[in-house]
C-alpha cells in the first residue's frame, strides 16, 4: 500500500517539475525548497506560537486580575512568564520575520530563490520540533522552566527535567535562526539583479541583511552561555558558582551580549517594514535613506556595547555603570534619526490611511514611547528604582507589541493580498486595528504606573496598593487577546478567496519595488528572469 | 499627557472610597525619605519632561502631517527625498540633550557609589525565601519572614481577602530597624539563589548573590516603616519575602539595640530554628 502510494508521489513530483510547479499535498510542505512555501510555513508556525504564547499572557493576566492567589501556584505562574516569553521571541516574533525575509528577500532583490533552499527547509522544520519539546516540559516532572527566560543561575539549575529539555530546545532554535541568517546574507550578497546595488536595496531588505550578522554574532553566544548552565548542572563545573571559584553574574554578562543585540534582531526588520509603508501610502519617496541605512548600521554596532544595562545592580565598578549608561544613551542618536525620517517622509505628502499604514503610524507613535522610556531607563541612578519593576515590563513590552508585533501585522497587512492574489476584508482590518490599539495602550500603559509606584516584575501577587492598575491592565489584556482573533479571520477568509488584487496591489498609493512588478500571487519561481534595475 | 492622565485617574479615583484609593492609583516613583532618592526622583522627573517635550514636539508633527497632507486635502505630494541640514540638525541636538542628560546623572551615581564614613554596618543575606540581617560588630542578628495573616491570606483559594489584611505581603515578623540621620551600609549577600534588596522610598535596589558582597548605603531622615519587595526571581515565593525597614529615632533605636542585646541569644535561637523550618518547608515545597 505504501509503497503505491511513493510511487504515485514521485509521479507527481516528476510532473510537477516540469511545469515548475508545487508538489501535491503534504510533500509540497514537507519538502519545500520553495522561498515562498517555506515563507507560508514559518509565517503560520509564528501565528501559531502567537497565540500559544498569548494563552500564556491571558493565565498571567488573569491570576493578577486581582490581588490573592486564585487560579495558579507561583510556580505555574513562574512557568507562565517564563515561557510566555520563549514562545513569543523564539516562536512568534523571530519565525514572522525570517518569514517575511523568505517570502519579500527574493521578490525585492529580483532573485528566483533564496540561494540555499534546502538549508532553508531544514532551518524551519526544526523549529516545530524544538518547541515540541519546549511545550512538553509544560507536562513533565517539576514543570516547564520557570527561572525567567534569561535563566539567570543559580535559580535555573533548581528546575527540574524541564531543564536539560529546555537547552537541547534553545539549541535547536539557535540552529535554525543561524541557517536562516546565513541564507539571507548568502542570497543578498549573491543574487541580487543586475543594476541592484546595495544602496539601491529597499530597506527591509537591508534591515535584514544587518540582522542577519547580529543573529550569526550572537546566537553561538547563547549557546555558549546555556551549554555552560548544562554542564554546571550535569558535569560538575562551577562557571557560575562562587563555591567552585566561578560567578553567577558572569553568566548575565554572556546572557546579555547575546540578549542586547537579540532585542535589536527583533526591531530591525521591523524598521524595514515601516520604511517601506510609510513612504508607499505617503506617496513621497522615504527621507533620507542613506541615513535610514547607516542608522541600522550604527544601532547594530551599539548594540554590542550596551549590554550591561540590563545588569546596573549587579554591583558593577562605577567606571563600568558610567561607560554602558553613556552608550546607551546614544542609541537614542541612530533612533531618534529614524523616527524623525519617517515623520519627514509623511510631511508634506499625500497620505491615506490603509491598514498597513495605520499599523505603520501606530508602530510610529508607540515605538517612541517604548525609546522614550529605554532612555529613561539608561540613567543608572534612576535604573536603581526602575530594574525588575513592572516599568521595565512596560517598556519593552511597548517596543516588543505595538513595536515588532504591529510592524509585523503592517507588513502581513501590506503584503497580504500580494502573496495570496486576494484583497482581505479592510473593513475588518481596520476594525481589528482601532481594537488592538487601543486595548494595547490600556494593557501597557499602567504597567509604567504600577513599577515607578513600586510593584516588581514577575509577581504573581501584590500589595492591595496596586489592585486597580493591574485590573486596567488585565481588562486591556483580555481585550487586547480578544481581537488578535480578527487578525487570524481576516487571514483565513483571504487565504481561501476574495477580490482578485491587481499586480501593485496599491494603485493608489505609490510601491515602488521590485515585488510590485509581478503578478500577485508571484509565479512559482519568481524572478526566472532577472529584471533590469536602473 | 501625564498630566491628563493624572487627572483622569484623580476623578476615577474620587469614585472610590477615600483612603485606599489614593495610594491605589499611584502613578510616580515615591520621592522618598533619602538625599538619594530624592536625587533619583529629580532626575527622573527631569528625563520624564524632556522625553514629553520632545514626544510634544515629533507626535505634533506627525498628527499634523496626518491632518494636513491627507490626500483629500493635499492630493499633490512633494517630492523632497533628503535635506543634509536637517539631518545634522536632529543628529546634534540629541545629543545635546544627552549631554545635558548625563551629567546630573554622573554626579549622583557618584554619591550612590561613595561608602565612605558609614556610621552602621549591616550585613543582609537573602535566602529562599527571607532575609536575614547582621548588625555587624553588635551582635544582633535575625531572620525576617512574611507575616503570619499575609501568608494566610496568599494561599491559593484560601479565602481570606487581601484587602482585609494590613499592608498584605509587605509586613514582616522581625522589621529592619534602623536609625534616623544615620549613614546605613548595607552589605548585600545570598545564601542560595539572586535575590535583590529594594526600598522604593530609599532609592535603592542591589542584587544579592552567592558567594560575592554588594554595597548600598542610605541615610533616612525621618522616622517611619518604609516597605519594599525581593525585585530579582528567586523562585517559588519570589513575591513573598517583602523588606520592612523601621526608620527610628537615635535614642529609640539604641533602646532596641539593647533589648536585642540582652535577649540576643535566645533571640537568635529562635530565629535560627525558624530558619530551620523554612528551610524545610521549602525543600518540601521544591520536591
Amino acid at each position: 500500500m505504501s509503497t503505491v502510494q511513493t510511487h504515485a508521489g514521485h509521479a507527481d513530483t516528476h510532473h510537477d517539475h516540469d511545469h515548475h510547479g508545487p508538489a501535491k499535498g503534504l510533500r509540497r510542505w514537507l519538502f519545500a525548497t520553495n522561498h515562498k512555501d517555506i515563507g507560508t510555513m514559518y509565517l503560520v508556525f509564528s501565528l501559531t506560537m502567537f497565540f500559544v504564547g498569548g494563552t500564556m499572557a491571558m493565565i498571567i493576566r488573569a491570576e493578577l486580575f486581582q490581588p490573592g492567589l486564585q487560579l495558579v501556584d507561583p510556580m505555574f505562574f513562574n512557568s507562565m512568564t517564563t515561557m510566555h516569553a520563549l514562545v513569543m521571541i523564539f516562536g512568534a516574533v523571530m519565525p514572522a520575520f525570517v518569514g517575511l525575509a523568505n517570502w519579500m528577500i527574493p521578490l525585492q532583490i529580483g532573485a528566483p530563490d533564496m540561494a540555499l533552499p534546502r538549508m532553508n527547509n531544514l532551518s524551519f522544520w526544526i523549529l516545530p520540533f524544538a518547541f515540541l519539546l519546549l511545550l512538553s516540559t509544560l507536562f513533565v516532572e517539576g514543570g516547564a522552566p520557570a527561572s525567567g527566560w534569561t535563566m539567570y543561575p543559580p535559580l535555573s539549575l533548581q528546575t527540574g527535567n524541564a531543564f536539560p529539555m529546555s537547552i537541547f530546545a534553545i539549541h535547536l532554535m539557535g540552529a535554525s535562526s543561524i541557517m536562516g541568517a546565513i541564507n539571507v546574507i548568502v542570497t543578498i550578497m549573491n543574487m541580487r539583479a543586475p543594476g541592484m546595488t546595495l544602496l539601491k536595496m529597499p530597506l527591509f531588505t537591508w534591515s535584514w541583511l544587518i540582522t542577519a550578522y547580529l543573529i550569526i554574532a550572537v546566537m553561538p553566544v547563547l549557546a555558549g552561555a546555556v551549554t555552560m548552565l548544562l554542564t554546571d548542572h550535569f558535569f560538575g563545573t562551577t562557571f557560575f558558582s562562587a563555591a567552585g571559584g566561578g560567578d553567577p553574574v558572569m553568566y548575565q554578562h554572556i546572557f546579555w551580549f547575546f540578549g542586547h543585540p537579540e532585542v535589536y534582531i527583533m526591531i530591525l526588520p521591523a524598521f524595514g517594514i515601516v520604511s517601506e509603508i510609510i513612504p508607499t501610502f505617503s506617496r513621497k519617496r522615504l527621507f533620507g535613506y542613506d541615513a535610514m541605512v547607516y542608522a541600522i548600521a550604527s544601532i547594530a554596532f551599539l548594540s554590542f556595547i550596551v549590554w550591561a544595562h540590563h545588569m546596573f545592580t549587579v554591583g558593577m565598578p562605577l567606571a563600568g555603570q558610567m561607560f554602558f549608561m553613556l552608550a546607551t544613551m546614544l542609541i537614542a542618536v541612530p533612533t531618534g534619526v529614524k523616527v524623525f525620517n519617517w515623520t519627514a517622509t509623511m510631511y508634506k505628502g499625500s497620505l491615506t490611511f490603509e491598514p498597513p499604514m495605520l499599523f505603520a503610524i501606530s508602530f510610529l507613535f508607540m515605538f517612541s514611547i517604548g525609546g522614550f522610556s529605554g532612555l529613561m531607563l539608561a540613567i543608572v541612578p534612576a535604573d536603581f528604582q526602575y530594574h525588575d519593576s513592572y516599568f521595565v515590563v512596560a517598556h519593552f513590552h511597548y517596543v516588543l507589541v505595538p513595536g515588532a508585533v504591529f510592524a509585523i501585522m503592517a507588513a502581513a497587512y501590506f503584503w497580504l493580498p500580494k502573496w495570496t492574489g486576494h484583497m482581505y476584508n479592510q473593513k475588518l482590518a481596520k476594525a481589528h486595528f482601532w481594537l488592538s490599539t487601543i486595548f494595547v495602550n490600556v494593557l501597557f500603559f499602567p504597567q509604567h504606573f504600577l513599577g515607578l509606584a513600586g510593584m516588581p516584575r514577575r509577581i504573581p501577587d501584590y500589595n492591595t496598593q496596586f489592585a486597580d492598575w493591574n485590573m486596567v491592565s488585565s481588562i486591556g489584556a483580555f481585550g487586547f487577546g480578544l481581537s488578535q482573533l480578527i487578525f487570524l479571520y481576516i487571514v483565513w477568509q483571504c487565504a481561501r478567496g476574495g477580490v482578485k488584487a491587481t499586480d501593485k496591489v496599491w494603485d493608489g498609493g505609490m510601491p515602488h519595488g521590485l515585488e510590485w512588478t509581478l503578478s500577485s500571487p508571484p509565479p512559482y519561481h519568481s524572478f526566472e528572469v532577472a529584471p533590469e534595475v536602473k | 499627557m501625564l498630566k491628563i492622565l493624572k487627572y483622569v485617574a484623580a476623578a476615577i479615583a474620587a469614585c472610590v472610597p477615600a483612603g485606599a484609593a489614593f495610594a491605589a492609583w499611584e502613578l510616580n516613583m515615591p520621592v522618598g525619605v533619602t538625599e538619594l532618592s530624592r536625587e533619583i526622583h529629580g532626575l527622573h522627573m527631569m528625563v520624564l519632561w524632556v522625553c514629553v517635550l520632545i514626544a510634544v514636539v515629533v507626535f505634533a508633527v506627525i498628527i499634523y502631517s496626518i491632518i494636513a497632507f491627507r490626500r483629500s486635502k493635499h492630493p499633490v505630494p512633494a517630492t523632497f527625498d533628503h535635506s543634509t541640514k536637517v539631518e545634522v540638525i536632529w543628529t546634534v541636538i540629541p545629543i545635546a540633550i544627552l549631554v545635558g542628560m548625563a551629567i546630573p546623572a554622573a554626579e549622583t551615581l557618584i554619591k550612590i557609589e561613595d561608602m565612605r564614613d558609614s556610621e552602621l554596618t549591616v550585613k543582609v543575606t537573602g535566602y529562599q525565601w527571607q532575609w536575614h540581617y547582621d548588625y555587624l560588630d553588635e551582635g544582633v542578628s535575625f531572620f525576617s519572614r512574611l507575616d503570619r495573616d499575609s501568608d494566610a491570606a496568599r494561599q491559593l483559594n484560601s479565602g481570606i481577602d487581601p484587602n482585609t489584611i494590613d499592608n498584605y505581603l509587605l509586613e514582616v515578623d522581625n522589621r529592619f530597624v534602623v536609625p534616623v540621620d544615620t549613614k546605613v551600609r548595607v552589605l548585600l549577600t545570598s545564601s542560595d539563589v539572586a535575590h535583590a534588596w529594594w526600598v522604593p522610598e530609599f532609592g535603592m535596589k542591589k542584587d544579592a548573590y552567592p558567594g560575592f558582597v554588594n554595597e548600598i548605603w542610605f541615610r533616612a531622615d525621618k522616622p517611619g516603616v518604609y516597605r519594599g519587595q525581593c525585585a530579582e526571581l528567586c523562585g517559588y515565593d519570589h513575591a513573598f519575602m517583602p523588606v520592612v525597614v523601621e526608620v527610628k529615632s537615635k535614642e529609640e533605636f539604641s533602646a532596641w539595640l539593647q533589648a536585642q542585646q540582652a535577649n540576643g541569644t535566645e533571640a537568635a535561637q529562635v530565629a535560627d530554628s525558624q530558619a530551620d523550618n523554612a528551610a524545610e518547608a521549602a525543600v518540601a515545597r521544591a520536591e
